[in-house]
């Protein structure tokens, strides 16, 4: 089965062309078709996981499946296509082929009788498939160009109620701010090919192979930092744009705007997990990088982020809005796990994270769903009247504040903790913080949504329907199983995942885990710290929240002017907005400058020069050389005029003027022959 | 003697000019039908030229194929010589597609249908010419050619500036051609008394530096630039387009163009390669200039048509970035090659997405009779199909990857960043701000609230999906699959730099 | 040679002199004359003027021929043609102009 790998993109593409050219025809108006291709497609991921992990394969191909076609001639060599199987792509395959299917069930309720219900399917569709390509890709092109793609849905997903403006506002925004990131990851990508000759990454003449070649050192800014760090760097932009991380994160809460069932996949589980992916399966390019530049901007950029977007959370009252913070929160975590060589912890997290966080979507989609409101101040006494949501989405609230032994969030967080300790104390600590914030806003959603009594009687609630019910139970129970493959004390999952680094980098991975005196297992001490972080924050938001023992209010004169701050989002999104519109005025200038210093006084100017040249040049022609043939002309009649005089029609006239010419003539006659004349007068003279 | 088929591609269209001519000019839709079935025996031949094309086979300048040498003027030195290669097989195919889809398109116009239909067809001859042409006599007098039935295209059919633009456009090329014509000459006394383009790229009389082989350099390039556009020379683009009909602005964005980077291409590469290599830093300057400046200055745009006009100027940047990046003697070969190729597959890609952009902006004119972007709104709802094909399409013009300008971009930058990180990293500044007028038109226009104005707009009908699902087709096939093509630039690449033995 | 009075009784001269004031005289009737009647009869004296001349050369001038007294005939017959042209012509003015004033008639003027 490991052969038809490929098939898992393709099949959702196939989908995506039927539904765009049949759609509502289709049975399920397109839904059954888009929920059909992406069953099958998670099929085929679930019997290659089993076949890998249970049945040998792994062993077989040693780690690595991996085909390669060439795609396109370059000077002598060819840039190839190709895809791969190994034990990150299947931990990927299955998250997102899972989550992929329980939010197409979930919308055919959701989405229900929405007018263009089909191409919601289709969009739905082509990002599943942009996103397996993504993962089963071998091939950092085929990575950028599945990378673009996923962009491209998700802007048509965001702004698929585009008559809304806030919508499609928020889709170019979406598209724009990534695209920032995307230019980072393309010029990474073109070092790494220029460096080390392939786009593959892996094989003889693959990347990875080539990574000890890319030496030397180069200029940015006022320093020197070696240019295999550069490539990390590059990459990490990606990485930033895609998974929200500071300072391009101001995207991921606006994208809020589309359907929760897309907030769900996309900007929860699937596409911003796809720059962590992306880190990880460059992994050694951030290894090779002996200075560790690379891996300490990545650490402290999560680091930053996850507390960043936490307390902007707190300061948030649009339900989802504070998860779409918590998301942007945790892949900080995951972002910073994998800077502090926590591999397979971030890996782990990514899956935990998926599950509930599309879970805590998918609820808070059923409670927008039920009372027709996105504001948790207009809501309240929930409990009791949508139970299922409230317990799903209590389960996976508890997974995401990392409650250990019963959820999978708090094994994965456990890891990254673990590792974070021994590496990067400051880290850790930012990384405890993290979690005491998240705990308390998270309940503070909770209390305030679902508990206490309801404060907008207008709104008439109702459970949502079993189609969007069944999804949730499964994302909520696999927020809770899912866990158990990497618990410190039999780390599955680790031990699966390592060996993808392949011989070499697990190797640098493992010293580098080993010189900061990390050892693998449960710590008590650890475990205590991060427990304790999350049970403070949930208790803090008790007892303001749930048992008003604590007034905030009291607090306000004092903390006011932060809060405000805080729940303006520090005033980045006006920051980009000043920009962007110092931008326009740029073009704006530009455009003015070619209009008019360019185009009208330069090219317009030439032209009247020429215009003035040719005023000046024709007065020339019409005056002095065609004045000199109008004179000729005007003496020609001057002539006439002078010589008509002698016709008179007077005839005796003519006589006369004979007369005269013939005594004239006879003069000279006489004067010329003048010795003649003598003799004839001396004839006559005899 | 040589084969007939250049000739008959070339002249072909002429020939049915001709034959225009005798129908009389009331029966319009004879005129029409029989336009659109004449123009579709080049575009057979094309494909057959396409499929027939040996990449084995001579390059120029080491020969060509389906070559035709005929002594035209032998005490000139002028020869009726054509040839092809795989630099212009797939420019002639995207000329003889472009033309007859530009045809298909124009039925719908109701002023003058003959001379119309005449003057494109009198145009295609003159594109083709250009292509084919491997006499420099030859390949001048079809340039020429070129622009008279454009500047009617313009001045008769065109927009309320139009006998300005026209005139523009005219004047603008013709003064670049004329120093163009002093450089051919130069060419013809230096380089042995002959304009055969084989034999002048075989002497390259101009080898060692000198005043008189800069100045002949800069008047061919000149010449070859204000085609192109670059930029300073570029003002008169967006006046023509604008002004133009729909299906004019089509062929001038799509062929017309390209003449300018084909002439870089087959003439200053093989030719001068020592002049260029000199200026090498300083086109690519100038086209860094038109890639970033393109992009703000079609940000500012309000008139849909113009920010079109202003991305073809940032697109044909990579196109000119790329064969100056390409010239540089010094720079590694692997680099020169994908930033030559990068700058066909551009150049075909522009051809194919921006004609397609061209189409749809008249689409959308024709049926709220404005260009204006703050007029529109909202159509996404009405015109799903059109919008369909306008978010493709400006997908495909923003570089999204499936398409034939993402191979495009890539290969140029590429190449660039081997011989110059600084290059590569501002032009992709220009990458992002083109992204985001596209994304801001085709907010403007597809999304928000409907504009009551358009209530009942109707939908794109077959006319225009006929013309525009073809280019659509082609970008995303090239795009995915690009091997076909890019084995036809790869090969015309590494023969242009001599490469090729 | 020498054209002396050589068998004659009167010089030639004398015969030229007459001839001289016959032209003369002519002449001057031919311009100042209004009439064209008047002018026609000038002509006439013009010519016979002419004639004595010739005659008289002729018979003076031991020549074999009589060349003179031909060419006097030739001129007599030219003198009446051109009499009766003149005449038909001056009738044809009268008929128009009423008169035949020769200073009046300037239609031929350019």
């Amino acid at each position: 089965m490991i052969e038809y790998a490929w098939l898992i993109p393709v099949l959702p593409v196939i989908a995506f062309a039927l539904i765009i050219a049949f759609g509502r025809k289709l049975h399920g108006e397109g839904a059954s078709v888009a929920i059909g291709g992406m069953l099958a497609s998670l099929v085929i991921s679930f019997t290659i996981a089993a076949q890998w992990f249970l049945g040998g394969a792994s062993k077989l191909h040693d780690g690595l499946y991996s085909v390669v076609i060439p795609w396109m001639p370059v000077a002598g060599k060819t840039i190839d296509m190709g895809f791969s199987v190994d034990a990150l792509t299947i931990v990927m395959l299955i998250v997102v082929t899972v989550v992929a299917s329980m939010i197409m069930i979930y919308s055919i309720g959701y989405m229900h009788g929405d007018k263009r219900y089909p191409r919601y399917f289709a969009y739905l569709s082509l990002f599943s498939a942009a996103m397996l390509a993504l993962v089963v890709a071998n091939n950092i092109l085929l990575m950028f160009m599945s990378w673009e793609l996923v962009g491209l849905t998700s802007y048509l997903l965001i702004g698929f109620w585009f008559e809304k403006p806030s919508a499609m506002r928020a889709c170019k925004k979406a598209f724009l701010v990534t695209r920032v990131g995307d230019v980072g990851f393309l010029a990474g990508m073109i070092l790494l090919y220029l460096q080390t000759g392939s786009m593959n990454l892996f094989g003889e003449a693959g990347v990875f192979e080539h990574l000890n070649e890319i030496q030397g050192f180069v200029h940015v800014g006022p320093w020197m930092i070696p240019l295999i760090a550069l490539a990390g760097l590059l990459l990490f932009c990606g990485a930033v744009g895609k998974s929200a991380q500071f300072p391009l994160h101001v995207w991921l809460p606006d994208a809020m705007e589309g359907p929760t069932p897309v907030s769900a996949l996309i900007h929860a589980a699937t596409m911003v997990a796809a720059g962590v992916y992306l880190i990880a399966r460059m992994y050694p390019v951030f290894l090779a990088d002996t200075s560790h530049i690379a891996l300490n901007v990545v650490a402290y950029t999560g680091a930053f982020t996850a507390l960043f977007a936490a307390s902007i959370g707190i300061a948030q009252n649009d339900i989802k809005r504070i998860l779409a913070y918590s998301t942007v929160s945790q892949l900080g975590y995951m972002v910073m796990a994998l800077g502090v060589f926590g591999y397979a912890a971030a890996m782990f997290h990514l899956m935990t994270h998926a599950f509930f966080k599309a879970q805590l979507f998918l609820g808070s989609g059923s409670v927008i769903h039920g009372t027709g409101t996105q504001d948790i101040r207009e809501m309240g006494g929930l409990r009791k009247k949508m139970p299922w949501t409230y317990w799903t989405f209590l389960i996976s609230t508890l997974s995401l504040c990392g409650i250990p032994f019963v959820t999978a969030g708090g094994w994965s967080k456990e890891e990254i903790l673990t590792v974070a300790f021994f590496t990067n104390k400051p880290v850790f600590i930012a990384a405890v913080i993290g979690a005491f914030t998240t705990a308390f806003y998270m309940f503070r959603l909770v209390y305030k949504t679902f508990h206490g009594e309801p404060r907008n009687h207008e709104i008439h609630v109702h459970e949502s329907p079993k189609v969007m019910l069944v999804p949730m139970v499964v994302l909520a129970t696999l927020a809770v199983v899912a866990g158990y493959v990497g618990t410190p004390f039999a780390n599955g999952f680790e031990h699966n995942l390592a060996p993808v680094l392949g011989e070499h980098y697990e190797k640098a991975l493992k010293t580098a885990l080993e010189s900061s005196g990390f050892h693998a297992g449960f710590h008590w001490n650890i475990f205590w710290i991060g427990t304790l972080a999350a049970l403070s924050g949930i208790g803090l938001a008790t007892i303001i929240w749930l048992k008003p023992i604590l007034k905030i209010e009291k607090l306000e004169p004092a903390f006011g002017w932060l809060a405000k701050i805080v729940e303006n989002k520090y005033y980045i999104d006006e920051i980009y907005q000043a920009t962007i519109i110092r931008a326009l005025m740029l073009a704006a200038a530009m455009y003015w400058f070619d209009k008019w210093v360019i185009d009208y006084c330069i090219v317009n100017g030439v032209g009247y020069l020429s215009l003035i040249l040719a005023q000046i040049w024709g007065w020339f022609d019409n005056n002095i050389i065609d004045g000199l043939v109008n004179l000729s002309g005007w003496m020609t009649g001057f002539g006439g005029r002078v010589l008509r005089q002698f016709q008179t029609g007077v005839s005796q006239q003519y006589i006369f003027l004979m007369v005269v010419a013939l005594v004239l003539m006879s003069i000279v006659f006489l004067v010329g022959h003048l010795s003649e004349v003598k003799w004839v007068i001396g004839f006559f003279q005899q | 003697m040589g084969n007939w088929v250049l000739p008959a591609i070339t002249f072909l269209p002429l020939a049915a000019a001709v034959i225009l001519m005798f129908i009389p000019k009331e029966r319009v839709g004879a005129i029409r039908m029989l336009s659109i079935v004449l123009s579709l025996i080049p575009l057979g031949i094309s494909i057959w030229l396409w499929a027939a094309c040996s990449h084995a086979g001579a390059q120029f300048p080491n020969g060509a194929q389906f070559g035709i040498d005929i002594p035209w003027i032998p005490a000139l030195g002028v020869g009726f010589t054509m040839g092809v290669d795989s630099l212009s097989i797939p420019l002639i195919f995207l000329t003889t597609l472009l033309t007859t889809l530009c045809l298909i398109y124009s039925t719908i116009i109701e002023v003058r249908p003959k001379e119309y239909f005449w003057m494109f067809l009198l145009l295609e001859t003159g594109m083709v010419g250009v292509f084919t042409s491997l006499d420099f006599i030859l390949f001048f007098v079809f340039w020429e050619l070129s622009l008279v039935p454009m500047y009617f295209l313009i001045g008769i059919w065109g927009g309320p500036r139009r006998e300005y633009a026209a005139i523009k456009f005219f004047l603008y090329t013709m003064i670049g051609s004329m120093g163009m014509l002093l450089a051919i000459l130069a060419l013809y006394f230096n380089g042995g008394h002959t304009f055969n383009m084989l034999a002048l790229a075989k002497a390259q009389p101009f080898a060692s530096a000198s005043l008189a082989g800069a100045l002949v350099f800069w008047g061919l390039f000149v010449g070859f630039a204000i085609k192109v556009p670059m930029w300073p020379f570029h003002t008169w683009l967006p006046d023509a387009h604008v002004e133009a009909p729909t299906a004019g602005s089509v062929i001038l964005a799509g062929v017309l163009l390209k003449m300018g980077s084909y002439g870089f291409m087959r003439v200053l590469m093989p030719m001068m390669p020592q002049q260029f290599t000199a200026y090498w830093k300083f086109i690519a300057a100038l086209a860094l200039i038109a890639i970033i400046y393109g992009a703000f200055v079609a940000m500012a745009q309000t008139d849909l048509k113009k920010l079109i006009a202003y991305s073809s100027v940032g697109h044909m940047g990579f196109v000119t970035l790329g064969c100056a990046m390409a010239a540089n003697l010094k720079a590694p070969e692997v680099s020169r090659v994908m930033a030559l190729n990068g700058a066909q597959m551009q150049a075909f890609s522009h051809g194919l997405i921006t004609s397609a952009l061209f189409f749809l902006v008249g689409v959308v004119y024709e049926r709220a009779h404005t260009r204006d972007l703050a007029a529109f709104g909202g159509l996404g709802a009405r015109v799903p199909v059109y919008a369909g094909m306008l978010a493709f399409c400006s997908f495909a013009s923003l570089g999204l990857p499936g398409m034939t300008g993402f191979i495009a971009e890539l290969s140029v930058l590429t190449g660039t960043y081997g011989i110059s990180p600084l290059f590569a990293g501002l032009a992709l500044i220009g990458i992002v701000v083109t992204a985001a007028y596209m994304l801001w038109m085709i907010q403007r226009v597809l999304f928000g609230k409907l504009n009551p104005k358009y209530e009942k707009m109707p939908d794109a009908d077959a006319r225009e999906i006929i013309s525009i699902a073809p280019l659509m087709a082609l970008m995303l096939f090239f795009g995915i699959i690009p091997g076909p093509i890019m084995n036809f630039f790869n090969t015309a690449s590494k023969a242009m730099l001599g490469l090729l033995k | 040679m020498a054209i002396h009075s050589v068998g004659y009784a009167i010089p030639v001269t004398w015969f030229l002199t007459v001839g001289a004031m016959l032209f003369c005289i002519g002449l001057f009737g031919m311009m100042v004359r209004r009439s064209a009647i008047g002018m026609l009869l000038s002509i006439e004296l013009l010519l016979n003027a002419a004639n004595i001349n010739l005659v008289a050369f002729g018979s003076y001038l031991k020549i074999p021929v009589i060349a003179g007294q031909i060419f006097t005939v030739f001129v007599i017959t030219l003198a009446a043609a051109e009499a009766a042209v003149g005449l038909a012509i001056v009738i044809n003015i009268y008929r128009n102009e009423q008169h035949i004033d020769a200073d009046k008639i300037s239609a031929m003027k350019l």
